[in-house]
C-alpha cells in the first residue's frame, strides 16, 4: 500500500467540505462519533440531512463563522492507498494557505461549480498548484445534479477552462463530473451520467500514477546531522533528495569542494547497497574529510548551481509586506543564511499569470525575485527537485516565516563557481601558457575606440602566444558578483582578461578591483583627458598605465601596451604590479 | 520494517518524514527533550528515535509528566522501556505540584488529571529549560489537531494561538524562537491509529499488556465501557460486570474507557481498528466530549 498526498481549495459555496466529508464517509474513514459531533452542531444546516462540511471545520471560529481559514489534514484508507487531504480555504486571501497545502500534493482537486463552470477562484487555484508543480490534477464539475447531470453542461465548462489548464503544464488531467451531496461519481459511478466513461473520483485517486521517485544520477544528499558515537562511526544523516546513491559511489562534499566514496549507507535496520530518493538514510564516507550539517554530498560530474544570487518565485506570508532594504534568513534544505531581495523583478496575478510591476509585495501576492545570499546555496531549480529547490525564508527579528520560495529555472548568467573542481592549478597553466593570468580593466573615454583597443590589443597579445579573450561585461547585466565570479573562473583558467567595462563605471571599477585583489587587476587609461570634464573617473592614480592612442593610433599604442605589460612581467614569473607609470 | 526500495510503502513514507523532523530537531535546538508516557505512540516514538540516531545515543532525555493516575502496568513499562534501550528518563509529578499547592484538585467527580498535568509540565518545561518537546500527538485524533502544524510553537506562557501559526511548507521547519519560547514537535503527526498498530506489528513492539484483551471488572457509563479501579469506582447504582476488553489508549485512568475486545496480538488489532466506526478519542476519553472546543481549549492553555 502507497501514500498519496493530494490538496483540494475552495469555499464553503462550492461543496469542497461536502466533497471531503462525502470522501470520508463512504469510504468509511468518518467515524461515529464524528458523525454524532456534526449532528451536535447548529450550524450551516442547510446542506442536508448531516452537514458532511461539519466533519472538517475544526477551529472554533471556523464553527462560529462557518468558514475554514486555515490548512487541516485528514486521512483515510482504502485497501489500494492511504491518502492525506491538505485541505484549504480558496479565497484570495488565503493563498499562502492554498499554496501551503500544495507543497507536499502530488495530486490537487480543482473544483468546479457546475452552475458557474470555472470561476476566477478555479483559475486561481490552478495557477497555485501549477507553480507548485504539483503533476497531476483532476478537475471536479460538482454539484452536476443540480444541472441534471447535463452532459451538453459539461462539455461547456470543458470547452471553456480546457485551453486554460493546457498552458499549465501538468503531467496528468481528470475531468470528472459528481455530485459530492448525493454521492454521485465520487466513491463509485452511478447511472446518473451514462455518458461518462471515466473514473470515479475515488477510483481515479486510488490508480493514478504517483510521479516516480526521482532516480536520475545526479543525486543530492543534504548534511542533517552528524551521527558520531565513536571514533569508528562517523555517519552523515539526511534525507537522499534526488537520484540514487550506492556504496561505493564517488561524492563530492560542498562546499569544500573535496571528494570521497561511499563507504556504508546505513540505517537502524539494515546497511543498504543503494538507496534511492527521498529516504533518510546515514552515509558514511571512506575519507576523514570536513563536513558538516549545512553541507551537501552531490554527484562529482552532476553538480547543482551553487549560487549566491538567484531568481525565485516567492510567495509572501506574511501580514508585513517585503521590505527590500531589510535582511532575511533563509532556508533551503539544511541551510541557513543571511539573504537580501536584491530587486523585486514583478508580481504575477494570480488570475491571470500577468506579470505587473511591483513596488513591494503583500500577503498572499507572489512574485519574482532576485535573491542575494551571504553565502553560497546549492540549488536546483523547483521544476527539476522540489526539494533542492524550495526555501522558506524568515523574519530574523520575529522569528515568523515570512514567505515561501521556488527557484526559477531561467537564472540569469552569473557565478559558474566551482572550478575547485580542477586538478590543474592556475600556476601549472600558467607556466604551461608562458604567462601570468591577469585582468585588465580598460578605461577609455570613447565606448568604441576602448572596444575596437581591446579587440586589437587581444588580437597582439594571441600572436605574441598569449591564452586571452575580451569580455563582454554587458552580458553580465550589471551584476557585479556574477562578473566578478566569470573573471575569477578566467583567472584561474589562466587566461588573460580583456574586461571592455562601459565608460561611466567607476565605482564598480573599484568594486572590481577590491573584490579580485590588486595583484590580479591591472587598469589601462586609454588616452588621457583632453579636459578634466570627467575628472574623478580618469583620476591617474587608479590607472597603472595610460596608454595614447589618438595620437600614436591602434597599431602603435597596441604594440605600446603589449611591451609595457611584458615589462611587467607578464611573460615571466612577477606580477604585473606597477601603479602609475606612463608609456 | 521492510528496506527493499522498490515503490515506497506508506509506512516506509511516514517512518522517513518522523526520521527527518527528529534528526532536524535534534540539529537545530538547543535542549530538546521527549515526552514518554509508555502509551503506544511514544513507544512508536522511541523506535523512531533509534532509526533517526543510533548507533548514537538519543540527543535528547527522555521525559514523562506523571499524573499518578496512571495504569500500573504502564507505569511498569515505562520504566523498563527507558532502561532497556540506555536512555535517561525525567519523571515529574502531578502529584507532586499538588502537595506543593502549584496545584488545587477540582473537587467533585471530574477529577480528570488531563488539565491538571499543565502545570507541572510548564514547570518540568522551565526547569530544564527545554526549548522543544516531543510529543505523540497524531492529527486524526480530533479537529483542533487536525490544523496544528508539526512545529506548534509555543509563546512564554506554553500557550498555542491556533490562529497565528507559522506556515509550513515541504519539509521546511522554521524552529527559531526567543529565550523562553518553545517549540511542541509532533513527528508522527501524518500517522493514524491504524499507522500506529501496523507499525506495532511490522516493527515487532513491545507494548504494556493492557493494550491486547484481559478480564477486568467495567461498569458501562454513558455507552462507555470504564474499567473499574481505586481511581475510577463504580457509582452506587451501577452494575460490576467481568468483561473481556482492551484498551485503546492508556490516558488518565481515571477517565480513559476500553473496549471489549478479543484481540490478543497486533494484527488482530488491525483487523479490529480497520472495521470501526468510532474514533480512538471518541471512545475512550471521557473529558472530550465535555465541550466540542475541549482539546483547543486545553492546547490554547499550554497542553500537548
Amino acid at each position: 500500500m502507497d501514500l498519496l498526498r493530494f490538496s483540494t481549495a475552495g469555499s464553503v459555496d462550492d461543496g469542497k467540505s461536502t466533497l471531503i466529508g462525502r470522501l470520508l464517509f463512504d469510504s468509511k474513514g468518518v467515524f461515529e462519533d464524528q458523525l454524532e459531533a456534526a449532528e451536535r452542531s447548529t450550524v450551516n444546516r442547510s446542506a442536508g440531512p448531516i452537514d458532511l462540511s461539519l466533519l472538517t471545520d475544526g477551529l472554533r471560529a471556523e464553527r462560529e463563522q462557518g468558514i475554514t481559514i486555515d490548512v487541516a489534514y485528514r486521512y483515510f484508507a482504502t485497501p489500494k492507498r492511504k491518502f492525506i487531504i491538505a485541505d484549504t480555504p480558496g479565497h484570495e486571501q488565503y493563498t499562502r494557505n492554498m499554496a501551503t497545502g500544495a507543497s507536499t500534493a502530488d495530486l490537487a482537486i480543482i473544483l468546479i461549480d457546475a452552475r458557474y463552470g470555472a470561476l476566477v477562484q478555479s483559475r486561481r487555484h490552478t495557477i497555485i498548484a501549477s507553480l507548485l508543480k504539483i503533476p497531476q490534477i483532476v478537475i471536479a464539475v460538482n454539484k452536476m445534479d443540480l444541472v441534471g447531470f447535463s452532459h451538453e453542461r459539461f462539455l461547456e465548462i470543458q470547452r471553456d477552462f480546457q485551453p486554460f489548464v493546457d498552458q499549465m503544464g501538468f503531467t496528468g488531467v481528470q475531468w470528472i463530473p459528481l455530485s459530492a451531496l448525493n454521492g454521485d461519481n465520487v466513491v463509485t459511478c452511478t447511472d446518473v451520467a451514462p455518458w461518462y466513461h471515466g473514473p470515479s473520483l475515488l477510483e481515479h485517486l486510488e490508480t493514478v500514477e504517483i510521479a516516480p521517485v526521482d532516480v536520475r544520477e545526479d543525486f543530492r544528499f543534504p548534511v542533517q546531522f552528524v551521527i558520531r558515537p565513536n571514533l569508528d562511526f562517523r555517519g552523515f544523516a539526511g534525507l537522499l533528495a534526488a537520484g540514487t546513491l550506492k556504496v561505493g559511489d564517488e561524492v563530492l562534499a560542498l562546499p569544500a569542494g573535496t571528494r570521497s566514496k561511499v563507504k556504508q549507507i546505513h540505517t537502524h535496520d539494515a546497511n543498504l547497497p543503494q538507496v534511492s530518493a527521498p529516504r533518510c538514510v546515514t552515509v558514511l564516507l571512506e575519507d576523514e574529510i570536513d563536513v558538516s550539517r549545512g553541507d551537501m554530498l552531490v554527484h562529482p560530474q552532476r553538480l547543482p548551481w551553487v549560487k549566491r544570487d538567484f531568481d525565485a518565485q516567492l510567495v509572501w506570508m506574511d501580514a508585513t509586506p517585503l521590505d527590500v532594504t531589510r535582511p532575511y534568513l533563509i532556508k533551503h534544505t539544511t541551510r541557513t543564511v543571511r539573504v537580501k531581495i536584491a530587486q523585486l523583478l514583478y508580481r504575477i496575478d494570480t488570475n491571470t499569470l500577468e506579470h505587473v510591476p511591483a513596488e513591494t509585495q503583500q500577503l498572499n501576492e507572489i512574485s519574482r525575485v532576485r535573491i542575494s545570499a551571504a553565502q553560497a546555496l546549492y540549488l536546483d531549480s523547483y521544476e527539476s527537485n522540489r526539494t533542492t529547490g524550495s526555501f522558506i525564508l524568515i523574519d530574523p527579528l520575529t522569528n515568523a516565516t515570512v514567505a515561501a520560495g521556488m527557484v526559477v529555472a531561467d537564472q540569469p548568467a552569473d557565478e559558474q563557481a566551482v572550478s575547485t573542481l580542477s586538478r590543474i592549478d592556475r600556476a601549472a597553466r600558467e607556466a604551461h601558457n608562458g604567462h601570468r593570468a591577469q585582468a585588465i580593466l580598460l578605461a577609455g573615454t570613447s565606448r568604441e575606440a576602448q572596444t575596437q583597443f581591446a579587440r586589437a590589443l587581444e588580437t597582439r597579445l594571441f600572436h605574441r602566444g598569449a591564452q586571452v579573450l575580451v569580455l563582454d561585461t554587458e552580458s553580465a547585466r550589471g551584476d557585479l558578483a556574477a562578473l566578478t565570479a566569470t573573471i575569477r573562473l578566467l583567472l584561474s583558467a589562466g587566461l588573460v582578461v580583456l574586461i571592455d567595462l562601459p565608460l561611466d563605471t567607476r565605482a564598480e571599477r573599484d568594486a572590481l578591483r577590491r573584490a579580485l585583489g590588486v595583484d590580479d587587476v591591472v587598469e589601462m587609461l586609454i588616452d588621457a583627458p583632453d579636459s578634466p570634464t570627467n575628472a574623478d573617473f580618469h583620476r591617474p592614480v587608479l590607472a597603472d598605465c595610460t596608454v595614447p592612442l589618438r595620437r600614436a593610433g591602434l597599431d602603435a599604442a597596441t604594440a605600446q601596451a603589449v611591451t609595457w605589460l611584458a615589462d611587467q612581467g607578464l611573460f615571466g614569473t612577477h606580477r604585473v604590479v606597477s601603479p602609475g607609470a606612463g608609456i | 520494517m521492510s528496506t527493499s526500495a522498490e515503490s515506497q510503502s506508506h509506512l516506509q513514507a511516514l517512518e522517513d518524514e518522523s526520521i527527518f523532523i527528529m534528526r532536524e530537531v535534534a540539529a537545530e535546538f538547543e535542549r530538546p527533550c521527549l515526552l514518554f508516557s509508555g502509551g503506544k505512540d511514544s513507544i512508536v516514538m522511541l523506535r523512531l528515535a533509534e532509526k533517526a540516531f543510533r548507533p548514537g545515543k538519543f540527543p535528547f532525555p527522555l521525559m514523562h509528566i506523571d499524573t499518578g493516575h496512571n495504569f500500573p502496568e504502564v507505569v511498569a513499562f515505562r520504566d523498563y522501556r527507558a532502561a532497556q534501550l540506555g536512555e535517561r528518563l525525567i519523571v515529574r509529578s502531578v502529584e507532586d505540584s499538588i502537595r506543593s499547592g502549584r496545584i488545587v484538585e477540582r473537587p467533585g467527580q471530574d477529577n480528570s488529571r488531563n488539565r491538571m498535568q499543565i502545570p507541572t509540565l510548564l514547570d518540568a518545561l522551565a526547569e530544564f529549560r527545554f526549548d522543544a518537546v516531543f510529543g505523540g500527538a497524531r492529527r486524526d485524533e480530533e479537529k483542533a489537531r487536525a490544523k496544528e502544524r508539526i512545529y506548534s510553537f509555543r509563546d512564554r506562557h506554553g500557550q498555542w494561538d491556533p490562529k497565528n501559526q507559522r506556515p509550513e511548507l515541504w519539509n521546511l521547519y522554521n524552529g527559531r524562537i526567543h529565550n523562553g519560547e518553545n517549540i511542541r514537535i509532533f513527528p508522527i503527526s501524518n500517522w493514524t491509529e491504524l499507522d500506529i498498530w501496523q507499525y506495532i506489528a511490522t516493527e515487532q513492539l513491545e507494548i504494556p499488556s493492557i493494550y491486547y484483551a484481559h478480564k477486568r471488572p467495567i461498569v458501562i457509563r454513558n455507552g462507555l465501557v470504564l474499567p473499574i479501579s481505586d481511581l475510577l469506582p463504580a457509582l452506587p447504582d451501577e452494575i460490576v460486570e467481568e468483561r473481556t476488553v482492551r484498551f485503546r489508549t492508556v490516558g488518565d485512568a481515571t477517565c480513559t474507557a476500553c473496549v471489549e475486545s478479543p484481540a490478543s496480538d497486533p494484527w488482530q488489532v488491525i483487523e479490529e481498528t480497520a472495521v470501526t466506526r468510532i474514533t480512538e478519542r471518541g471512545a475512550t476519553r471521557v473529558d472530550d466530549k465535555v465541550s466540542e472546543a475541549s482539546m483547543e481549549d486545553r492546547k490554547r492553555a499550554g497542553y500537548f
